[in-house]
């Protein structure tokens, strides 16, 4: 591989993908989420082997596996990707890694689209996993190979947190020109650290303890932290991308800008904090910074409590910094999306609004149901979470309303989490029964139209098995299952839900339709697919 | 250093193509040896939602993000989108809309946004090769010959307003 080493401006997504091809990374597995998305797409563009899995949790075990076997992976996910994966990541602190292992977590900060902002620092703490943080592409870039480096010198998963404005912001990077070649896995057995068996499981967590005490002495001095001298009346400690609205708000204070924020380097704080008049914390999120350099005895200042809620910016940092507490102008909201003219979710949407349905929604474009004019959502919680709510709602209301009640989910968000609530749902029938919609439009659109194991496309649209959904319903004994594809201007679709409303059983309406935004795409996927069997090698995916 | 460092911010909705023009901007920029940030808040724009892209370069940009009431220039491509950026910019700033851009002369509706640049590029020290080599290289060949008649219009606008 050749690596033009001119300036380019990368996302800091592209950053990341970039340097985990240039590392060698064999395998890079991932589920798509605003603002991670792009990272496992450009890994591939890149010529990557990047795929998307039904779920993080999935794709960490792939990476997991990958590690296990002696290469160096990649998984990505959105911060709340990080609690599907979180079983997988907790454990494997105590299992280690064979090769590298790097985890991306892509917090969002301010909810630009999101269903919370959650702080993924605190995972760090939580499962006792080393913790890097760049606040440019460069940054993102060079701290991919710096974490492989720890994930190799300590055998630990790394994560790298980035978060919104890191990941979609465009900065300049200058590539390594050393690249190395992606290495084969090679397998050596290892039960006492792979089997987390209680008798395994103990000396692991010591092991792993320890190997953070080692990283700690190592982080001291690490260069991934470093300071920006200046003025010693007034110190700022900060990372991620607070650190660059530092630089502007105060050209002129002495920094000290942490990349590697776990284990915290508490003596080096503790000498930078004694070496200023004042000393305070510019961190975006919860407090994890200031917090634990409280704990450690040390006098800094934090920011008041209004500043967790949001992103930073320059003028914010200005106002922490003056605390300056006059109540902030909101800014001005855009026009909010909505639901495309000619969405066929509009239909189904319209017909619930119709019959006055309790919609136990999920997440997705269709979300947008909730908007006028439909209003035609009740819940909205994780992704998944469709079924579950639904079903509980169907157990405890009176039955006139439990009959009302519709579990409206996504097909991508079906393949994600809803499966399992598709088990429960045959598991633990309600006595009223249930009706579940999917919505199938044979893309992850909310997110930028990727793949789903539903598509019968990869990552990279090219040709795979297809798990149909239809099938998988019938197969876990549900009976009444129908595809039906919404078309405006015909009742067929409010007919089908009325009927499956007025029966007490289980029914699974697939409302299936291909998003009008990738029409031109999949035109272009069936005409390569179509040519490709022609001189075929793999006849069985051609049916 | 925020004297030095030009921020520019470009608004519209989804589909009006405001990241192809931040595109083109922070390719120009970057060409001429500034150093670059480019952000955009993506979102929901392919659902018709608002979508901004902000473009700041200098000798060295930290934030990636214009603060409110520093942009230089405000480029907005949709009437309704000049209220939710006015506060973008600062008082001196100059606002650019489609208002500008007599409709006849473009070569297509949609050029608007190069046009737009066009009318920015008169105001911003990087040459008309630079931009006009970008133009070239960031969208499909076939379309350059209009977005270069579509720049030209709104770059000269200015010589011609004042001869
Ligand atoms: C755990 C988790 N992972 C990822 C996301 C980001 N995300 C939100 S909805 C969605 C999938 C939407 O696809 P689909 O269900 O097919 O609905 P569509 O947008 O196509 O209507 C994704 C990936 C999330 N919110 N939570």
């Amino acid at each position: 591989m050749k690596i033009e080493s001119e300036r380019k401006l990368l996302s800091g997504d592209e950053a990341i993908a970039l340097a985990a091809r240039h590392a060698g990374v064999a395998l890079g597995a991932g589920y798509p989420g605003t603002p991670s998305t792009e990272i496992l797409e450009a890994f591939a563009e890149y010529g990557g082997r990047g795929q998307w899995s039904p779920n993080e949790k999935v794709a960490l075990e792939v990476a997991i596996g990958a590690a296990f076997g002696g290469a160096r992976a990649l998984c990505t996910m959105k911060h709340v990707g990080l609690n599907v994966a979180s079983d997988p990541l907790f454990t494997a602190a105590y299992t280690g890694v064979t090769g590298a292992l790097v985890v991306v977590t892509a917090d969002d900060p301010g909810m630009a689209s999101s269903q919370n902002e959650q702080d993924n620092r605190r995972y760090a703490v939580a499962a006792a996993l080393p913790m890097l943080e760049p606040s440019s592409s460069q940054e993102a870039y060079d701290f991919v190979f710096r974490a492989i480096e720890i994930s190799e010198r300590w055998k630990i998963p790394v994560l790298l947190r980035v978060t919104t404005r890191v990941c979609h912001s465009y900065t300049t990077v200058v590539p390594r020109n050393v690249p190395v070649e992606v290495r084969p896995g090679d397998y050596s057995k290892d039960i006492k650290s792979r089997v987390m068996i209680p008798a395994h499981a103990r000396p692991a967590h010591r092991r792993l303890r320890q190997k953070l005490a080692e990283m700690l002495a190592y982080n001291e001095s690490c260069d991934l932290n470093f300071i920006v001298p200046g003025d010693r009346s007034v110190g700022v400690i900060t990372s991620g991308i607070s650190y660059m609205h530092v630089r502007e708000a105060l050209p002129t204070a002495c920094v000290l800008k942490l990349g590697f924020t776990h284990p915290l380097p508490l003596d080096r704080i503790k000498a930078f904090v004694d070496s200023v008049d004042r000393c305070l914390v510019i961190e975006e999120g919860d407090p994890y910074l200031v917090d634990a350099i409280r704990a450690a005895g040390l006098k800094v200042e934090g920011k008041p409590e209004s500043f967790r809620f949001g992103e930073l910016d320059v003028p914010r940092v200005r106002r922490i910094i003056n605390h300056d507490l006059t109540p902030e102008i909101p800014k001005p909201t855009g026009k909010p999306p909505q639901l495309c003219d000619a969405c066929q979710y509009r239909v189904v949407f319209e017909s619930l609004r119709r019959r006055d349905c309790i919609v136990a929604g999920d997440i997705g474009c269709y979300t947008l149901g909730v908007l006028q004019p439909f209003e035609a959502m009740d819940s909205c919680v994780c992704m998944g979470a469709s079924l579950g709510v639904g079903l509980g709602l169907r157990h405890v209301l009176p039955e006139a309303q439990a009959r009302r009640v519709v579990s409206v989910i996504g097909d991508s968000t079906f393949m994600h989490s809803g499966i399992n609530g598709l088990v429960e749902m045959v598991y633990n029938p309600p006595p009223t029964g249930h009706v579940l919609v999917i919505l199938d439009n044979a893309t992850t659109a909310m997110t930028g139209h990727q793949e789903h194991p539903g598509t019968g496309r990869t990552l990279s649209h090219e040709p795979t098995n297809r798990v149909v959904m239809e099938d998988l319903a019938r197969a876990l004994g549900i009976k009444r299952v129908f595809v039906i594809e919404p078309r405006f201007g015909t009742s067929e679709f409010d007919q089908l839900l009325g009927e499956c409303l007025d029966r007490k059983e289980l029914s699974v309406i697939i409302a299936r339709r291909p998003c009008i935004l990738i029409a031109k795409q999949l035109k272009q996927y069936a005409a390569r697919e179509e040519a490709a069997c022609e001189c075929d090698t793999k006849p069985a995916l051609c049916q | 250093m925020p004297v030095e460092v030009t921020n520019i911010v470009v608004a519209g909705i989804g589909g009006q193509g405001v990241l192809k023009g931040t595109d083109i901007l922070a390719e120009v920029a970057l060409r001429a040896g500034f150093d670059v940030k480019k952000s955009e808040i993506k979102g929901m724009s392919q659902r018709g939602g608002s979508v901004t892209g902000e473009v700041r370069f200098g000798p060295e940009v930290y934030s990636p993000m214009v603060p409110t009431g520093e942009a230089d220039f405000l480029l907005v491509l949709e009437p309704t989108q000049v209220a939710p950026n006015r506060h973008l910019l600062r008082p001196e700033g100059v606002l650019m809309t489609p208002a500008e851009i007599n409709a006849d002369e473009l070569p297509n509706k949609k050029a608007i946004n190069v046009a737009l640049l066009g009318v920015l590029s008169a105001h911003l020290p990087m040459n008309e090769q630079l931009w006009l080599a970008s133009l070239r290289e960031g969208f499909d060949l076939s379309f350059f010959e209009a977005n270069k008649q579509a720049f030209l219009l709104g770059r000269n606008l200015r010589a011609k307003a004042n001869p």
